[in-house]
């Protein structure tokens, strides 16, 4: 057991972390340093565009179709770097989700025409799978995709949907038989969001953000030649895409960089005579949140690089979704307490000595009320864990 | 980085495991609890044979010179069977304070004993009034002619009563709280004027509090220098209460293993506990702890046996490095305890009315589990030192 990364690997680390901080753009820092998810589309592409040149775009895929050819480890490094340095996540849809798919279930001609730009981040992507009355209970899904000669024919809504207003293109699951079992019937379809008949309505959060939206179809028209995989046969595609993501749903390097900057804050706010670092009940909760989010960290280094390596993990990353927004919930709770009547300005009034952005911070604390529902709720992740891995 | 056990550590833990298995399984344990000690004396050749005793002393004075992890190993697997022994008091304590601040002759004379099972022993430390702190020590040793002359109380010496050896911190100078000034001193527990109260303790085993009252002991009983016992002493402990951990790590995946097993065969309302989700999630609550917990006995066994090769190699101060590893070792008995306790309160709950029966385990995991939170510190006590590392390094961060 050894718990350090090699000479290699820290060389490897070195490296990322220097071409981050030469190449990542200040308003992109600052903005992902507020604790924002979604960018605007020209923030995404511009650093997907700096990665991508060099050669660090799409990094998970094979080499053959430009992914970087890393080892788990470097995967892991890069993902921590990335995040410790307020640097964006890696564009989910396109490039995490759908690509996988397309290698997996496309068909050569869907490869050709899809992939060349999610490398370059040119075309963006959404997800339509959730609905108005099917969340959690993904396969209850009613949006309906019917057969007209070699066209499906769309008429429902998709709702939840993240970047549906930046997003060129929307992969999803239709429903095309309703006759047999509910997961039986449905079809994995790309859609042009350009389509006659797409409206995207958005959707405010209740601390004011847009971030998801619903999108209705009023009889689109989409060739069979966007289908993934074979008609009614679209939830195995659906299954192999949420299995994908083994990297980085504890979110690990985000909290730290969240931790970090509480730390400062504790430092920074004045209480009294000192700040709230003389404040001993405070600073236990930081204390009881970096040891908590320590143990995750060590966890999910223990499913990646444990026996059988990253391909052994299974249901067990379930509780790093459920533990990691756990933590990120409790770090900026945290942060929002430090912060006392500074936290209810809906803009930054606080005075210039300190650094901090107490309006971003009440407003993340508040949209990160999400990430516990968010991509299956922490319920559903316990109840996959209690069968998957305990056999309930 | 690799989270992967040695082929030599996969066959140790294997034979630990059936050895502990065979000869203690719990159906026979409240029998073997009735030994005078908590535990028959033929255990401790049988450990000495399997190479527990030598376990982690240096091969010069015979040990096998194991990491903590292999520590770790033994006190896991301990763990999940509730073995009750001096394995921690006598090697993972007594042994390793010799072997950290014994003279060359003392440890050329002692070590390889332990190792051999020929000597138990037991560590005085804890006084009554001393909480957790142990540079609390009011217990004094002075000088007089060739020898010092004792006087104060030691609490809670676990295995005293079966030692060979008791060795006690006593404060050669300065004042009571001062991290200068303890010794460490060799007794012989069948000495006159030791007045030595026995007790069994909840979870089977044996301790004592100890009298000293103007008790005279020779120059050759005190262990290594004069004055300089405290950074040894705190050493000792961080590496023992990392062991506590991994044994409470072993008792939290044993009760989690239990209950589930009990989820899937008890039937009420016509199906199994387990069909329910609200015991469902909990025990899922259950399972993310055994595991997280587990995270953070890694994290601190691994950091122990990087100090340790950082002070081979070290020619300079390892102050900081120390007072890393002591982070890292309060991370782990703050979260370990916490979450031992409510994995040994889930596990009772679990059971209903059966949970609550001295026939079933999971009653005195949780007895083995609060003790081990009452010892070298318990969950509060740990965050306040953690908390205390961090802020400083919040403080001296530009």
């Amino acid at each position: 057991m050894d718990m350090k990364f090699d000479a290699q690997a820290e060389g490897f680390r070195a490296e990322v972390r220097s071409f981050v901080e030469s190449n990542l753009p200040d308003d992109i820092r600052a903005k992902v340093s507020e604790e924002e998810m979604i960018l605007p589309r020209d923030m995404m592409q511009r650093w997907h565009h700096e990665l991508f040149k060099q050669g660090w775009g799409c990094p998970s895929w094979p080499v053959e179709h430009g992914g970087a050819g890393w080892s788990d480890e470097e995967h892991y490094l890069f993902e921590r770097e990335i995040a410790l340095a307020d640097a964006p996540r890696p564009i989910p849809y396109g490039v995490v989700m759908l690509a996988p798919c397309l290698m997996e279930y496309g068909s050569k001609a869907q490869q050709e025409k899809f992939l060349p730009g999610i490398l370059t981040g040119d075309q963006l992507w959404c997800q339509g799978f959730s609905e108005p009355n099917a969340g959690s209970d993904l396969a209850s899904l009613k949006c309906r995709a019917e057969r007209d000669g070699d066209h499906y024919v769309i008429n429902g809504s998709k709702t939840w949907t993240s970047d549906a207003h930046v997003a060129d293109w929307m992969f999803g699951l239709f429903r095309t038989d309703s006759s047999g079992r509910k997961q039986q019937g449905i079809t994995f379809l790309m859609i042009d969001m350009k389509s006659e008949g797409v409206t995207i309505s958005p959707l405010e959060n209740f601390e004011g953000t847009h971030e998801v939206n619903q999108v209705f179809f009023d009889n689109v028209r989409v060739s069979v030649d966007n289908r993934v995989g074979a008609e009614n046969e679209g939830w195995g595609v659906a299954k192999y895409l949420l299995g994908l993501e083994r990297f980085g749903t504890a979110e690990v390097g985000r909290s730290l960089a969240s931790l970090g900057r509480l730390k400062t804050l504790a430092k920074t706010v004045k209480v009294g005579s000192g700040t709230l670092l003389n404040d001993s009940d405070f600073m236990n909760e930081v204390a009881r949140a970096e040891i908590a989010l320590r143990a995750l960290e060590v966890t999910e280094q223990r499913f990646l690089f444990g026996p059988g390596g990253s391909e052994s993990m299974g249901a067990e990353a379930s509780m790093l979704k459920v533990r990691g927004t756990e933590i990120q919930q409790d770090i900026l709770e945290l942060a929002h307490q430090a912060l006392g009547y500074h936290a209810h300005a809906m803009i930054d009034v606080a005075s210039p000595e300190n650094d901090h952005n107490p309006a971003a911070i009440a407003k993340a604390h508040y949209n990160f009320r999400k990430t516990s529902i968010y991509a299956g709720s922490n319920e559903i992740q316990k109840t996959i864990i209690a069968k998957a891995v305990l056999g309930l | 980085m690799n989270f992967t056990f040695s082929e030599e550590q996969n066959l140790f833990r294997d034979s630990i495991r059936r050895y502990l298995e065979e000869t203690y399984p719990f159906e026979n344990r409240a029998k073997t609890l009735e030994h005078p000690n908590g535990y028959p004396e033929e255990l401790w050749q049988s450990l000495a044979e399997l190479g527990w005793l030598a376990l982690p002393f240096a091969e010069e004075y015979d040990g096998l010179g194991g990491s903590a992890v292999d520590s770790m190993i033994v006190m896991e697997e301990i763990g999940r069977v509730l073995l009750v022994s001096p394995f921690l008091s006598t090697v993972l304590l007594s042994g390793q304070l010799i072997a950290a601040a014994g003279s060359e002759s003392q440890k050329r004379d002692l070590i390889p004993q332990i190792g051999a099972g020929q000597l138990k022993l037991a560590l005085a430390f804890a006084e009554a009034n001393s909480g957790y702190d142990l540079a609390h020590v009011s217990t004094s040793a002075v000088k007089e002619g060739n020898g010092y002359r004792l006087n104060g109380a030691k609490c809670a010496v676990f295995n005293a009563q079966s030692a060979d050896i008791i060795i006690v911190v006593a404060r050669t100078s300065g004042a009571v709280d001062d991290q200068e000034g303890l010794s460490l001193f060799r007794l012989d527990p069948t000495m006159d004027g030791l007045e030595i109260k026995n007790y069994r303790t909840h979870d089977g085993g044996t301790a004592s509090d100890i009298v000293f009252e103007d008790l005279f002991i020779p120059d050759k009983a005190l262990l290594g220098d004069v004055g300089t016992a405290y950074p040894h002493l705190q050493k000792v402990i961080d590496q023992a209460s990392v062991a506590l951990c991994a044994e409470a790590s072993g008792a939290m995946w044993a009760i989690s293993e239990q209950s589930g097993v009990y989820f899937k065969t008890r039937e009420q309302f016509g199906q199994n506990l387990g069909s329910f989700q609200a015991l469902q999630h909990r025990l899922v609550e259950v399972y993310m702890k055994c595991q997280l917990s587990q995270s953070l006995v890694y994290d601190a066994v691994c950091a122990l046996d990087d100090f340790d090769v950082l002070e081979q190699s070290a020619d300079g101060d390892t102050t900081n490095i120390a007072q890393k590893v002591s982070q890292k070792v309060s991370a782990a008995k703050y979260q370990v305890g916490l979450d031992a306790r409510s994995v040994g309160q889930e596990g009772i709950q679990f059971h209903g009315g059966m949970g609550m029966m001295t026939e079933l385990p999971i009653g005195h995991y949780y007895k083995r589990i609060t003790m081990i939170n009452a010892t070298f510190g318990d969950p509060r006590y740990h965050l306040k030192r953690y908390r205390d590392t961090m802020c400083q390094s919040i403080i001296s961060a530009t």
